[in-house]
């Protein structure tokens, strides 16, 4: 039983369409699992008020600009899922298959019960929300993937835990809804979202910072691990902003004990950490623009004495929400290629069993790789060294589909 | 070229942060201190073995530190009081930690004085119940020499921090256990 392909694409995101468009583009024979509808991520895994990181004018896919008329604007969800549905079109998606399983064969693999020659993991880098487990806790909790927008959280305080770009954006948003909000803040990436009046990103982008390989990096472990920046499409969030507006920032959510949450007291620490890297980012843009003046980042105003413990059932929060990060699921993988972390160890996308790939991964073969702009390279890499090593074994189905 | 050399074989560290990689049984240590009560609220601790790399270790030499109480407390005053071995702690923590994120940041330190104050009110001890019995809060200020900027210097103090053994476990809870053998 069980039909044959050349390649299996797991996944319909734009990572997987983008292998899609060279596999495509280079007559090789294949098909995209999805096991919801494409761009499922963004479809049911976001918040309402969510919008993309990036301006327009970055969001590009292989072959395919933003041609709308808000080239600096930021896409809502419905505009993200718009724009991977039009570069969808014409790839060989099946939709709602869940991919429950991959095994080697003797060929090469088998994907539940289709055989194939190589496997693209393009699953995504966030299909579930990491939570910290600190035992039964009595108090309302929500992951990013179950919030939806204020109304829809119990009555009372929250406590937000985690201040990358997710929690920054929930806590503006609960505090601006009247929301008392209590932000737990630990390590972090700060980032303005203009720099002497251009988007944060342009620097990014026309510095070549983001262009930088995964093999040029210093330390490669780290920033694959790199906490997401407080950056939100549109407004302009920090820490400071959020001060201002009434949110009390504590330290990072230690542990939990007798139904108290005990904070750290290295707060001021982790704000004077994120303040330099920033400061130091935007000297380095200012360095590639040749200006010599520098314009330093307000620093992040610590309250003077951060609260260390918050009684949960003191009736202060109703609600807290868990910011604090994801992960991928490869409970489907049934193939050693993790690392005692759980992590896929791969080498820029390509793996160490022949014929498996990975995309769509944090620095994957460059800074950018997991932001749309991003997965043109990684993805024609990927391409071609799939093809390229398949060659002599598997040059008959590809000249076959050409 | 000058080498910077602040003495700290940061190669070495660099070295066994690979090694310990694939074997995170021997990152596992266990430090260890006696303490044996003398008079009064007296005390001495000896300091000599402890456990890591998969075996039993020593320091060069036993260590004895003295603990006591001021006499404004009433007491001898025969060693410092038990929580300002704290501040011994961080402080030489802190401190080998800008030396060493120095050595490998490639700064040369000429000097390096730490001042560190931790605010204590004591009748948290006495029995108050509304005063903690530990720091209300503690204050650390560098004061370093080095070829280099203020902003790298405040980046040195800053990642010292977040390599710090000590200043983790006096800012985060740490479950600790006592029991009578
Ligand atoms: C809250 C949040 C906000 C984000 N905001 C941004 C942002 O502003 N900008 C940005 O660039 N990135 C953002 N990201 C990261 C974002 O997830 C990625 O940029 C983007 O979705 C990655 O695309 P992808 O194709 O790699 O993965 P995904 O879009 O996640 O696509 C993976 C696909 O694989 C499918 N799949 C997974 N497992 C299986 C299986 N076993 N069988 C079949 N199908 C499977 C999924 O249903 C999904 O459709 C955000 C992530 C989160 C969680």
């Amino acid at each position: 039983m069980g039909d044959s392909v050349t390649t299996v694409v797991v996944g319909a995101g734009h990572a997987g369409l983008a292998a899609s468009h060279f596999l495509r583009e280079r007559g090789v024979d294949h098909v995209v699992l999805e096991r919801g509808q494409v761009g499922n991520s963004w479809r049911t895994e976001r918040w309402d008020s969510l919008r993309l990181l990036t301006p327009n004018w970055l969001s590009r896919l292989p072959g395919q600009d933003y041609d709308g008329d808000d080239p600096d604007g930021y896409m809502t969800m419905a505009e993200v899922v718009a724009f991977i549905e039009r570069f969808a079109a014409g790839a060989p998606v099946r939709t709602g298959v869940n991919v429950t399983s991959v095994r080697r064969t003797d060929e090469g693999f088998a994907v539940d019960d289709l055989r194939c020659r190589s496997v693209v993991i393009a699953s995504g880098a966030c299909n579930v929300p990491v939570v910290p487990d600190f035992g039964d806790l009595g108090v309302h909790q929500v992951t990013p993937f179950d919030y939806h927008n204020p109304d829809k959280l119990p009555d009372g305080g929250v406590l937000v835990v985690g201040a990358s770009a997710t929690g920054v954006q929930l806590a503006a948003e609960l505090r601006a809804a009247g929301r008392h909000v209590v932000l737990s803040v630990g390590e972090h990436t700060r980032m303005p979202r203009r720099h002497r009046d251009r988007d944060v990103l342009w620097w990014m982008h026309e510095t070549g910072l983001w262009a930088q390989r995964y093999d040029e990096v210093d330390d490669l472990d780290r920033a694959r691990r790199l906490p997401s920046p407080q950056l939100a499409g549109g407004l302009e969030v920090d820490l400071n902003t959020l001060t201002d507006a009434g949110v009390e920032l504590v330290g990072r959510l230690a542990t939990v004990r007798d139904g108290v949450a005990l904070f750290s007291g290295g707060l001021r620490n982790v704000c004077s950490l994120a303040d330099l890297k920033a400061n130091r980012m935007l000297a380095g843009f200012d360095e590639w623009a040749g200006l010599t003046d520098r314009v330093p980042l307000e620093p992040t105003r610590v309250p003077a004495k951060p609260r260390l413990r918050l009684d949960l059932g003191g009736g202060e929060i109703g609600t807290i929400v868990w910011a604090t990060g994801f992960r991928p699921d490869y409970s489907w993988l049934d193939l050693p290629v993790l690392d005692d972390r759980g992590r896929l160890r791969h080498d820029g996308g390509v793996t160490d069993i022949p014929g498996l790939y990975a995309l769509g991964l944090p620095v994957l073969r460059r800074r950018r790789s997991t932001f749309l702009h991003g997965i043109e390279d990684d993805a024609r890499y990927v391409v071609d060294h799939l093809i390229r090593t398949s060659r002599g074994t598997f040059d008959q189905s590809v000249s076959e589909a050409r | 070229m000058t080498v910077t050399d602040n003495g700290v074989n940061v190669q070495a560290l660099l070295d066994a942060r690979e090694a310990l990689k694939g074997a995170p049984e021997a990152a596992r240590f266990t430090w260890r201190a006696t303490s044996k009560w003398d008079r009064g609220v007296h005390s001495t601790t000896t300091i000599e073995n402890f456990y890591g790399l998969g075996a039993e270790q020593s320091h060069k030499a036993k260590t004895e530190f003295a603990a006591d109480h001021p006499e404004v407390f009433a007491a001898e005053d025969n060693g410092i009081t038990p929580i300002e071995y704290l501040l011994v702690g961080l402080a030489g923590c802190l401190t080998a930690g800008v030396a060493s994120v120095a050595q490998n940041r490639g700064i040369q330190l000429r000097s390096v004085t730490a001042v560190v104050e931790g605010n204590h009110d004591i009748r948290g001890i006495l029995g108050d119940p509304d005063v903690r019995n530990g720091f209300n809060d503690i204050k650390v200020t560098f004061d370093i020499d080095a070829d280099a900027s203020k902003a790298d210097i405040e980046a040195i103090v800053a990642q010292s921090q977040k390599r710090s053994a000590v200043f983790d476990a006096l800012t985060n809870p740490t479950d600790v256990t006592v029991e009578v053998a």
